[in-house]
């Protein structure tokens, strides 16, 4: 595969924020959809290959990590937050 | 007092280990039992079906109690506790090895947060221990001119940030050790042993999203901090504290030591403008409203607000939809006031009204605008209940009263 395509970018953007919204605590959720935003945003402009890459495989190995605590969070899930009735769940 | 021992009470009969959603929720205390254990297909519906009796949980805004354990930190542990069993002492065996390793990795963790050698770091149960520790050495130095300042680098209660720095730099030149217990500071502000001359630091797992029962001292090796062990053994941890690492748990710490490194600024940002948003809401719409603590000096996360004539206790009970606290939970069971509010010379009526409000890294805009809301329209509720409030409306100043003896 060559260095990371805007397109492959986006693509894991989309991933990481598509498996986060399925955290089930309310607080990981939120967490994670709020921070991946920022993140990305963050970095946007970084022009380096060499740090765009170290960059995407960081975010690689993250959305590894959101995906397993996803389901371990799902098996072990309780009741909602109180202000979750209240509103969809943003950042 | 009584109100605080029903809801601990109720709150206990909630079950605590949750079982497959689709039985119908049962109170008191639900044990595991094989068939009970929770699903290992792909997560079903069961899992997140809304139940029509089940009880929502409340808002958690008490970090400085505890904090939830960061995702990241879990996904490092939980390897350590399915397959990498071993002892990491075990010197003969690939499983020793293997969790040896985590172990010295956890220890750089540690250290890099810091500043410091990872041969500076020893692990412990936690802060107290490592304070116990720490204080320890003092009886250990029999010399009459030795001694030891001990400061806590953030106040669990009011939120103040202590001068570490320039207590640092008078302690190494009058040639007395420097202890801070910095378990609210690590990985929230920037901590260097060496820049601020710390000799004996403590820390604490479960303040940094890390797991509970696990904490670290620092010990500086130049020049050399003699402590003696409070638990001998067979020797661990250079002999200053023996016991099985527990390999789980302090790769939790190590985790979670770096995790705090990489969002400490992200984090202290966004917990600032929370705080802010926080303090600035109450305090518009509310009059007389104290916050406790040196506004300049003040971790942003932390903090403790007095409401003129509402007793403490009674606007806790109100807001029983979130978790908040008044004062330090290792005093939580008693009746009194604050020492720190006490110490810092607030009135005595102020400090029964103090509450404590705790933002950390999963604190969200949603929950600090629904705690300020409530907060708001309890506050004023007991407020109108309240006769001494009644007086102050009509222009009676309180501290002229004569109250007579019964």
């Amino acid at each position: 595969m060559a260095a990371s395509s805007r397109a492959q970018v986006l693509d894991l953007y989309r991933a990481m924020l598509r498996e986060s919204k399925h955290f089930s605590a309310y607080n990981y959720r939120t967490y994670a959809v709020r921070r991946i935003r920022d993140a990305f945003r963050e970095n946007k402009n970084v022009k380096d290959p060499v740090e765009i890459q170290a960059l995407v495989n960081k975010a690689k190995r993250d959305l590894g990590i959101i995906r397993r605590q996803v389901h371990i969070g799902q098996m072990y899930s309780t009741n909602k937050l109180i202000i979750e009735n209240q509103e969809t769940p943003r950042t | 007092m009584l109100l605080r021992t029903a809801w601990r009470r109720a709150a206990a009969a909630v079950p605590v280990a949750p079982g497959p959603k689709s039985e119908a929720p049962t109170r008191g205390l639900r044990l595991r039992v094989a068939d009970h254990a929770p699903q290992f297909a792909v997560p079903s519906d069961t899992a997140t079906a809304p139940q029509a009796e089940s009880v929502l949980r409340p808002l958690y805004m008490d970090v400085q109690a505890t904090t939830p354990l960061d995702p990241r930190v879990l996904d490092a542990m939980l390897p350590y506790l399915v397959n990498y069993y071993g002892n990491p002492h075990s010197r003969t065996h690939a499983y020793g090895w293997e969790s040896e390793a985590a172990m010295e990795h956890a220890r750089q963790q540690v250290a890099s947060l810091i500043g410091a050698d990872p041969r500076e770091i020893i692990f412990t149960s936690g802060a107290t221990e490592s304070n116990n520790i720490a204080i320890k050495e003092l009886e250990a130095a029999i010399q009459p001119d030795t001694s030891l300042v001990s400061v806590m680098t953030v106040n669990n209660e009011i939120g103040v940030k202590q001068p570490i720095a320039e207590i640092g730099r008078i302690c190494s030149s009058r040639k007395v050790y420097f202890h801070t217990d910095a378990a609210q500071a690590v990985g929230k502000i920037p901590l260097d042993v060496n820049d601020m001359k710390i000799d004996l630091m403590s820390i604490s797992g479960h303040k940094i999203y890390g797991p509970k029962g696990v904490g670290a001292i620092y010990i500086r090796r130049r020049p050399r901090v003699r402590v003696e062990a409070l638990q001998s053994g067979g020797g661990q941890e250079r002999g200053m504290r023996s016991g099985t690492v527990p390999t789980p748990l302090v790769v939790g710490l190590g985790a979670a030591c770096e995790v705090a490194q990489q969002e400490m600024e992200y984090d202290h940002k966004r917990i600032s403008k929370l705080a802010e948003r926080l303090t600035q809401k109450i305090m518009r719409s509310l009059p007389d409203v104290v916050m406790n603590g040196d506004p300049e000096h003040h971790y942003p996360g932390c903090i403790n607000l007095s409401f003129a004539y509402v007793e403490g206790e009674s606007l806790l009970m109100a807001l029983k939809d979130v978790a908040l606290s008044s004062g330090s939970a290792c005093t939580s069971a008693s009746l009194e006031p604050s020492y720190v509010l006490r110490a810092i010379g607030t009135d005595e009526d102020l400090a029964h009204s103090s509450i404590r409000f705790g933002i950390g890294r999963f604190t969200t805009e949603e929950e600090v605008d629904y705690t300020v809301e409530k907060c708001i329209h309890h506050v004023k509720r007991l407020r109108e209940m309240s006769p001494l409030w009644e007086m102050v409306q009509d222009g009676i100043d309180l501290k002229s009263i004569k109250w007579t003896q019964h």
